[in-house]
């Protein structure tokens, strides 16, 4: 046996033997992929020579859409786009309205919205977490994660009668006002929720054979990460100390104690799988932290509209305007022509910017790593594709 | 230090005299001819006033009056300030040197700007549609794009 | 089960007819094919989490089209996908069945009007069973889709119909 492989080894160094690259097609009907992408893989036996990513599969032409509609109309669209934080799309689209026009919101809306965009953070989470245990081959922890989800699901069914795309942030406001006892649920939940995540480390998280799995796998080293514009736990897990809660405040983060979770490579290297998806899991609980405090200060009066005029038509101007989705930077860029449609309006979405960077991270991995890696990318692909 | 728009504005000016920067306060942002973009970019990021080393967005916008511009929303993480570079160009020629050998994400948001407004950005290393099919025709994000009656025989209309 | 009798002493004899013996063990195990495609996508993965738990209908996910009954299609068909998704489709082996899940396979949804690469309704491609509607509907909703889906294999008949060719 040794010995046959010696003269294999021979053969291919000397040239007498040639091995061919296999193209091999990933999708986009794979249930590892998170939805319609396609990978085309160049293989040599089973290690990956190059990823070619294929989108556009969801094209669902947001943009366009956007120059068609008014401004209100546009904030169902932005829920569409990454449909697992739908609140935080909503937030940084007003957010960019509003800056545009100069509105100032109530405080009580501000504190509303801040509860949400965590309680969203928080959810879509723990889809990451649980599908990527599914990816690598763990069914229970799945279970665990949506259980806790449909919690919150719950309150937002209450709040705004939605599961899953909400609407309920308007420019100037929010479509509902909280219900009574909305305090004491989400109070409850936090309660609730803290043994689960004890829970999904000891099943999933530090479990022997998930850590085999994701440690050194897909290392994504601080300066690729920064040069690829990567975001959100993928830039945190290669140790950027960046949150821009943190580094550019909008609306009341400002307010709170919390503080940014980076991955620090103790199951294996800096910047790896394991340490992209453990940012997500301590992000949970800083988030945890922020309803906390938020909760604690909730003004008591107020209401959930700003007076605006009844027109939104904002003056000709452009605005970035950047907040902090679950996966990332997610910027609006928006130009008004005074009209009351916007005349052009870009999302960069962070799964778009960060799948970018998976042909770099997966070379000389195998196939199976491939899922790993892709998993711990956490790209939803109604924002990929947009 | 971070620095304002408008010092950012002067220090490139000083650095590139010949290149006609010039400044757009009502935005604000600072308008770079096509030809010398690359030559900012590269300056913007590794000069250690500026340190601009993240674009956040690449923007492809049809200005419908027959120009086209591309818009660089730049961020430092180490000096805390932003940029906002523009290149307008003719419709009629719309050609813009690629950054992406400066930002390696410019690679896949000058894909989209082409797939979708359609300007073509010489030097990009895998130039191709990345959203719509290959044999699609026309830039949808273009003012004037006529939606297809058809497409490989399904109807596109409602 | 179409004709439960019972008139023999020994429990374990049942007289039926071979199509209600066949339809009651399709539409019992009725695997799917788990054609996640956009937003609905999650709401069809919640209906098989743990509150609402559809695998207790014999529902498995598959992702081969060649072992399933059942494409539910959950989400925005856009052009680039309606070519893949009708291959897919061709691959099932029969009997098959297709479920468009949300407005947007059903008609194209809030996309209908200025969505130039998306498709306007899945039926367009593909033979649609059951439609259920919402955006994105409910998990419940997917639940009483696909009851109406089993009312539908239960009157399956092999007997060739009126009108029917060979």
């Amino acid at each position: 046996m040794t010995e046959s492989m010696e003269v294999l080894k021979e053969g291919i160094a000397s040239g007498r033997l040639k091995t061919d690259e296999l193209v091999l097609n990933m999708g986009p009907q794979h249930p590892s992929t998170h939805g319609v992408l396609r990978l085309e893989l160049v293989l040599d036996g089973e290690i990956v020579v190059k990823v070619i990513p294929q989108m556009g599969y969801l094209h669902r032409c947001f943009e366009k859409h956007a120059e068609n509609m008014t401004y209100p109309q546009v904030v169902p669209y932005t829920d569409r786009m990454d449909y697992l934080a739908g609140m935080n799309n909503n937030h940084g689209y007003v957010l960019a309205v509003e800056r545009l026009m100069g509105i100032e919101v109530p405080e009580k809306v501000e504190y509303i919205r801040v509860i949400m965009a965590e309680l969203q953070r928080i959810a879509s989470h723990l889809v990451a977490i649980g599908t990527f245990g599914m990816d690598i081959g763990a069914f229970t922890p799945f279970l665990y994660c949506f259980r806790d989800r449909e919690y919150i699901l719950d309150i937002f069914e209450r709040t705004c009668g939605a599961r899953l795309l909400y609407n309920y942030m308007w420019v100037g406001g929010l479509s509902h006002d909280i219900y009574d006892g909305f305090l004491r649920d989400v109070a409850d939940f936090i309660k609730k929720f803290r043994p689960t995540v004890v829970e999904v480390n000891n099943l999933l998280n530090y479990n022997k054979i998930f850590v085999e799995r994701t440690a050194n796998v897909g290392v994504l080293p601080r300066d690729v990460a920064v040069s690829y514009g990567c975001s959100g736990p993928m830039l945190r897990g290669s140790g950027v100390d960046w949150d821009l809660r943190r580094d550019d405040p909008y609306s009341i983060y400002d307010r709170f104690d919390w503080k940014v979770c980076v991955g620090d490579g103790s199951a294996g290297t800096l910047g790896d799988c394991w340490d992209r998806h453990m940012v997500r899991v301590w992000e949970m609980e800083e988030s945890c932290k922020i309803i906390e405090q938020a909760l604690e200060s909730f003004p008591a009066e107020g209401d959930i509209a700003s007076a605006i005029p009844k027109r939104i038509r904002p003056a000709k101007g452009e605005i970035y305007t950047r907040v902090e989705n679950p996966r990332g930077e997610l910027g609006y860029y928006l130009v008004a022509d005074g009209s009351a449609n916007p005349f052009r309006l870009k999302v960069r979405g962070p799964s778009f910017v960060n799948l970018s960077v998976i042909d770099e991270i997966s070379r000389g991995h195998l196939i199976a790593d491939l899922v790993a890696i892709l998993g711990s990318i956490d790209i939803v692909l109604g924002e990929v594709d947009r | 230090m971070p620095k304002a728009m408008n010092e950012i504005f002067d220090y490139l000016n000083g650095l590139f005299p010949e290149a006609g920067l010039a400044f757009d306060e009502s935005v604000p942002c600072i308008i770079v001819p096509a030809a010398s973009i690359k030559e900012v970019a590269l300056q913007a990021r590794d000069d250690q006033e500026l340190l601009l080393d993240t674009l956040m967005c690449l923007s492809g916008v049809d200005n419908g009056d027959e120009t086209l511009g591309v818009v660089y929303h730049l961020d430092s993480m180490t000096l805390r300030h932003k940029l906002t570079l523009k290149v307008i160009v003719p419709a009629s020629d719309p050609h813009v040197p690629s950054v992406d050998r400066v930002w390696r994400i410019a690679e896949w948001h000058e894909r989209e700007a082409f797939d979708l407004v359609g300007m073509i950005f010489d030097g990009n290393s895998d130039f191709r549609r990345i959203l719509l099919p290959e044999d699609w025709e026309g830039h949808p994000l273009r003012k004037d794009y006529q939606v297809p009656e058809f497409y490989n025989g399904m109807k596109v209309p409602y | 089960m179409g004709l439960l009798s019972k008139q023999f002493d020994d429990g374990n004899i049942v007289l039926t007819s071979v199509e209600g013996v066949l339809n009651w063990a399709r539409l019992c195990s009725l695997w799917q094919m788990s054609f996640g495609l956009a937003c609905c996508a999650i709401e069809m993965m919640a209906a098989s989490a743990s509150h609402n738990d559809i695998m207790r209908f014999g529902v498995l996910p598959r992702p081969s089209p060649r072992q399933c009954d059942v494409m539910i299609v959950a989400g925005t068909v856009t052009l680039k996908m309606a070519t893949r998704l009708k291959r897919l489709y061709e691959q099932m082996a029969e009997p098959r069945y297709v479920v468009s899940m949300g407005s947007c396979s059903n008609c194209g949804g809030p996309y209908w009007e200025h969505g130039y690469h998306v498709l306007k309704g899945v039926d367009r491609v593909v033979p649609v069973d059951v439609y259920i509607p919402g955006c994105p509907p409910r998990p419940e909703a997917l639940l009483e889709g696909w009851m109406r889906l089993q009312e539908k294999v239960r009157d399956f008949t092999l007997v060739k119909q009126e009108g029917e060719h060979a």
